[in-house]
């Protein structure tokens, strides 16, 4: 029984050399990526909005930046804990500022624009879009909420003004039960125009995009119900010159138009409302 | 559909495969042949990544290879960079997690070859490397076969860990499972489902792969 035996085992021998050879050679084509690219940490509300900014960036200075979007607060851990980021837009300057005073950047930074939040409700939800949550605390009342969406207060800012917003109305110790929090705004809106949610506060910018706003109704929140969003942006200790560039460029007016378009008040501005 | 953190997970998967089938052969085999105290507390070492849940894991290694911790500092100092949140970190923990789903069936893959044909092999007066090498390795290549095809298959899903010590970043650290993680927050459901669906197409044929080499070691032994 030995020499078959042997024999089979050897032409698994051979296929698996064949696959330890094609693993190598996948392997091979590791080390590591190209470095000049910097990425970028941004808050999830700017999901759209940076990503215009940044495709303008590319046709206008032939450079290219890698996005990548999370909750602030997650992000300011990262960059504590050795993160390579070269520049971080967070929703909430407290984040930017504790960093700063810690030594993880290059000066405190610059405000870029000041965010809302909104009430979204899906298509063929029994909430309607109210943005003075009248219908929301009746709905609490009455058996209609069974799923709320916002993002995690304890690290996502929008998740942090949208309890706000709820405790203002008196209705948080209501709600509460009731909720789904998001890692971060753009799950929070995930959930809040998915027919499992009746609803949820998400940031305006992401309401005014194509593809949220095609799943919902939204209204304004009154800002003085919650802290300003202060958005503040600011580059890392070891920036390199593509992200100072690319930091120049998102104060340039071709990229504030569009966080005006994405209803980002920005600093120094009136709001239209 | 992301073909940089398709190309990387492969990449991820590969290198993996590659660091853990000379591991894997040396420490299956040693798990198959000798008997030795705490011999259950090493294997019960070895299975604990089956059990322990990613983000415990991403959270112990962020804490022992983070910034602050003394691994962190002297990987730091040797190689000039973090080794969280780079593609060295990612396969650090990769290789650490798999090592069940590699070590497993190759000791099984040598636990079956009979006592024996190896007394055989050693009786005709061959070199045990050479026994090894010409015995032993082809017989239980099946096994083997069946850890390398487990591990690149877990490591292209693997989610919590990558998630904790990755920080998703384009190229290094966004592995395909990250990256529709990502496209479904940007509510781009159409190269969500793309993705998903050829991560389901790899992990079907992965495992039907190892059902078929399962199968051929039950024939030759059953």
């Amino acid at each position: 029984m030995g020499i078959p035996m042997v024999a089979t085992g050897r032409r698994w021998l051979t296929v698996g050399l064949g696959v330890a050879i094609l693993l190598l050679a996948l392997a091979a084509g590791a080390g590591r990526a190209t470095a000049e690219v910097p990425v970028i940490a941004a808050a999830s509300d700017l999901q759209f909005a940076l990503e215009e900014i940044a495709a303008r960036f590319r046709t206008d200075t032939g450079q290219d930046v890698k996005l990548s979007f999370g909750s602030s607060g997650n992000f300011a851990r990262q960059i504590r804990q050795g993160a390579p980021f070269e520049m971080f837009l967070s929703a909430d300057e407290t984040y930017v500022l504790e960093l700063a005073r810690d030594g993880f950047t290059r000066g405190d930074g610059d405000l870029y624009a000041i965010g809302r939040i909104v009430l979204i409700v899906p298509h063929g939800s029994p909430l309607q879009a109210d943005g003075l949550l009248d219908d929301l605390a009746a709905a609490l009342e009455d058996g209609r909420l069974t799923r709320f969406a916002i993002a995690n207060p304890e690290h996502a800012p929008y998740g942090k003004r949208a309890e706000e917003a709820l405790r203002h109305k008196g209705i948080w110790e209501a709600i509460e039960s009731r909720l789904v929090l998001g890692e971060n705004v753009s799950q929070a809106a995930q959930f809040a125009t998915s027919a499992n949610a009746q609803g949820g506060l998400i940031a305006y910018s992401l309401a005014l995009s194509p593809k949220v706003s095609a799943l919902g109704t939204y209204a304004l929140v009154p800002e003085e119900w919650h802290s300003p969003l202060l958005q503040r942006m600011v580059l890392l200790k070891g920036a390199g010159p593509v992200a100072e560039r690319f930091y120049a460029y998102v104060q340039q007016p071709a990229a504030r138009t569009v966080f005006r378009r994405y209803g980002f008040v920005l600093p120094g501005e009136e709001p239209i409302n | 559909m992301d073909w940089t953190a398709l190309w990387l997970s492969l990449r991820l998967a590969a290198l993996t495969v590659c660091i853990l089938l000379p591991l894997g052969i040396v420490l299956g085999r040693w798990l198959a042949y000798r008997d030795f105290t705490g011999k259950g507390v090493a294997e019960a070492v070895i299975a604990l990544p089956l059990v322990l849940p990613p983000t415990v894991f991403g959270y112990y290694l962020l804490v022992a290879f983070g910034a602050a911790s003394p691994i962190g500092q002297v990987w730091q100092a040797v190689f000039g960079h973090q080794l969280v949140f780079t593609f060295e970190g990612l396969l650090v923990a990769s290789v650490i997690f798999n090592l069940p789903f590699a070590i497993q069936p190759m000791q099984r893959g040598f636990e079956a070859i009979p006592r024996e044909v190896r007394e055989a092999a050693a009786c005709c007066g061959m070199p045990p490397w050479r026994a090894i090498l010409r015995v032993e390795l082809p017989l239980a290549w099946p096994g083997i076969v069946t850890a390398m095809i487990l591990s690149f298959a877990h490591t292209l899903g693997e989610f919590g860990i990558v998630l904790m010590v990755g920080g998703s970043i384009p190229g290094e650290t966004k592995t395909i499972a990250i990256s529709i993680y990502d496209r479904v927050q940007a509510f781009d459901d159409a190269a969500a489902a793309q993705m998903s669906a050829l991560l389901l197409a790899l992990s079907l044929t992965a495992i039907a792969l190892t059902f078929a080499v399962s199968r051929r070691i039950g024939r030759r032994f059953g």
